[in-house]
């Protein structure tokens, strides 16, 4: 319900009381989201840790509690307790800005996520459009971070990081028509929800597949981990960051991580639903459904990492603009097609038969 | 009603400080964010105005390429902005002369107000055929049906734009070394690796 649409009709005491429980509820779901993202990202880096030692014949990290399960929890306190150093002639106020402002970018983007249901916090109609508009405010405070620094290695990781998520943006908004002319909707909760015939889930799996690409390129990940490359820029533009600084752009990393992972999960695997359509496990909660997709393509992350060595800047530019991006334009016309020639589009049978009520209408005006 | 004039106080003041900071800030780059800031804002008062779609697009096109592009191009430019500034001393006196033309122009128009009755007759047309949809599919209903021409136009003058820029950028460097991926692909490890068995104290 909608308080500030209550007030004409109800006494400012109840339009009070309304709206304090609303914000409460709010701040409390904020809450539960932020302190639950947290707590992933922390797992999430230990997982990592783990599954590369897995993948390397290692152990990963034993020490810290049982299985090692407290480090995450002690790096965080160590990070913590560091000393912030800002460079000489960096921009001050910039170079602090970008960390945080990239930071809760990352947690912002997460209003628009459905967990189950009608588990969302806005549930707006434009709710793909707000997770592109949040990416790009990112790009801009990891340039800022790179600017800031005063330093050539940040400047440059800034730089790489810029272009490489401008390139791979292009081709994940043509991946996303692709999904939106399926479900016809940009609300993420309906998208979840749209009707897929099979026909369709097959036409929109080699869009899966380049999206897993583009999202390993667009969250700065091995193997196009060429704003951080470790061997080439020594950090990319993290360089200059210590302390507390550094560890909101590691928890900005790895919660747009998480993020990724859960928008496909929304955009191809069908959200909190059971998978593959097997309506009888519909007894486990959506939430479970959710995390379990979002965990399968988290591992695929790390799994890459484990795998494969870093491209070569030239090569990243040639697969992002001469190889995905054709090929997903010609697929948006080829889904579209095949989906108005079998009357698949959303809303195209209402449509027509509209079209053909105002034919008549109008015939029979004419006759008259 | 109050949270909304709140809203929209706070990001209207907000844009207009952005604004005045993007032509007052002596770093240019601080100009880029200010202007970034000033579009934000702005995309808050389209939110507010139930123009969400319009919104996202804003923050999208012109916070994610355009913004991105000014950053890139004002971070690289090596230029002394001291100097730069000083000189721009000496054209203080013809910036007046267009300011004031500028101004003057927009007197008249804001007197001379008027509206052509097609425009009006736009204003008083039915609306109801979007009831009950949200902007973006009354957005579309009409972009791709009344205006497709307009639309199409618009697209094909931006990829003029975007071809012209290419053959300007593009040319061709002799004195720098380019990867070809065709003939690396094509490359054996037979080609160029080779496996022997040295004995000991003779070498290759």
């Amino acid at each position: 319900m909608n308080p500030i649409e209550d007030f004409a009709n109800n006494s400012l005491d109840l339009w009070l009381v309304q709206s304090g429980i609303w914000l409460a509820w709010t701040v409390a779901y904020s809450l539960l989201v932020i302190v639950g993202v947290l707590v992933c990202v922390a797992y999430l880096t230990y997982a990592e840790r783990k599954i590369l030692g897995g993948m390397q014949r290692r152990q990963g990290p034993m020490t810290v509690g049982p299985f090692g399960l407290l480090q995450p929890i002690a790096d965080g306190i160590k990070l913590f307790s560091k000393e912030t150093i800002i460079p000489s002639h960096a921009h001050r106020f910039v170079f602090l800005l970008a960390p945080v402002l990239l930071f809760s970018l990352s947690l912002i983007a997460w209003v628009v996520i459905p967990f189950d249901k009608g588990w969302v916090l806005a549930n707006i109609n434009v709710g793909v459009l707000f997770l592109f508009a949040i990416s790009s405010m990112s790009v801009c405070s990891i340039i800022m971070a790179g600017w800031a620094s005063n330093s050539r290695y940040a400047f440059l990781g800034g730089i790489h990081s810029a272009s490489q998520m401008i390139s791979y943006e292009v081709s994940m908004g043509l991946i996303i028509v692709c999904v939106l002319l399926v479900t016809g909707s940009l609300n993420l909760q309906e998208i979840v929800l749209a009707p897929r015939p099979l026909w369709v889930q097959v036409m929109l799996l080699p869009m899966l597949v380049i999206f897993l690409v583009s999202i390993l390129a667009k969250c700065n990940r091995a193997p196009f981990d060429l704003p951080d490359g470790e061997s080439e820029i020594v950090g990319g533009f993290m360089v200059e960051y210590s302390a507390m600084s550094y560890a909101l752009l590691i928890l900005a990393k790895y919660a747009n991580m998480i993020l990724m992972s859960a928008v496909t999960s929304i955009l191809f695997l069908g959200g909190w639903l059971p998978p593959f359509g097997m309506n009888f496990l519909g007894f486990v909660p959506g939430i479970i459904w959710f995390a379990l997709k979002t965990a399968a393509i988290l591992f695929f992350f790390i799994w890459t990492r484990a795998t494969l060595p870093r491209f070569r800047y030239d090569q990243l530019m040639r697969l992002g603009w001469k190889i995905f991006l054709p090929f997903t334009l010609i697929w948006v016309v080829f889904m579209a097609g095949m989906l108005m020639s079998f009357d698949a589009l959303p809303g195209q049978k209402q449509a027509k038969a509209f079209t053909a009520a105002q034919i008549e209408h109008v015939m029979q005006q004419q006759e008259k | 009603m109050i949270v909304q004039a709140f809203a929209f106080y706070l990001f209207a003041g907000i844009l207009i400080l952005s604004a005045l900071m993007v032509i007052t800030a002596r770093n240019p780059v601080h100009s880029v964010l200010f202007l970034i800031l000033a579009f934000f804002n702005a995309a808050g008062i389209f939110v507010l105005l139930g123009a969400e779609f319009l919104a996202m697009i804003l923050i999208i096109v012109h916070v994610g390429a355009v913004t991105v592009l000014f950053l890139f191009v004002v971070m690289m430019l090596d230029v002394d902005f001291s100097t730069l500034r000083k000189r721009s001393v000496s054209y203080i006196f013809p910036s007046i002369i267009l300011g004031g033309i500028l101004l003057f122009e927009l007197v008249i128009i804001y007197t001379y107000w008027y509206m052509a009755p097609e425009a009006l007759t736009n204003i008083a047309q039915d609306q109801s055929a979007f009831e009950g949809l949200s902007n973006t599919q009354a957005l579309g209903m009409v972009l791709y049906t009344d205006y497709v021409f307009a639309f199409q136009m618009a697209g094909l003058i931006l990829l003029v734009a975007m071809i012209g820029v290419t053959v300007l950028t593009l040319r061709k460097r002799p004195d720098i070394h380019k990867q070809r991926l065709h003939d690396q692909y094509l490359r054996k490890p037979s080609d160029v690796l080779e496996i022997t068995r040295v004995t000991p104290k003779t070498g290759v």
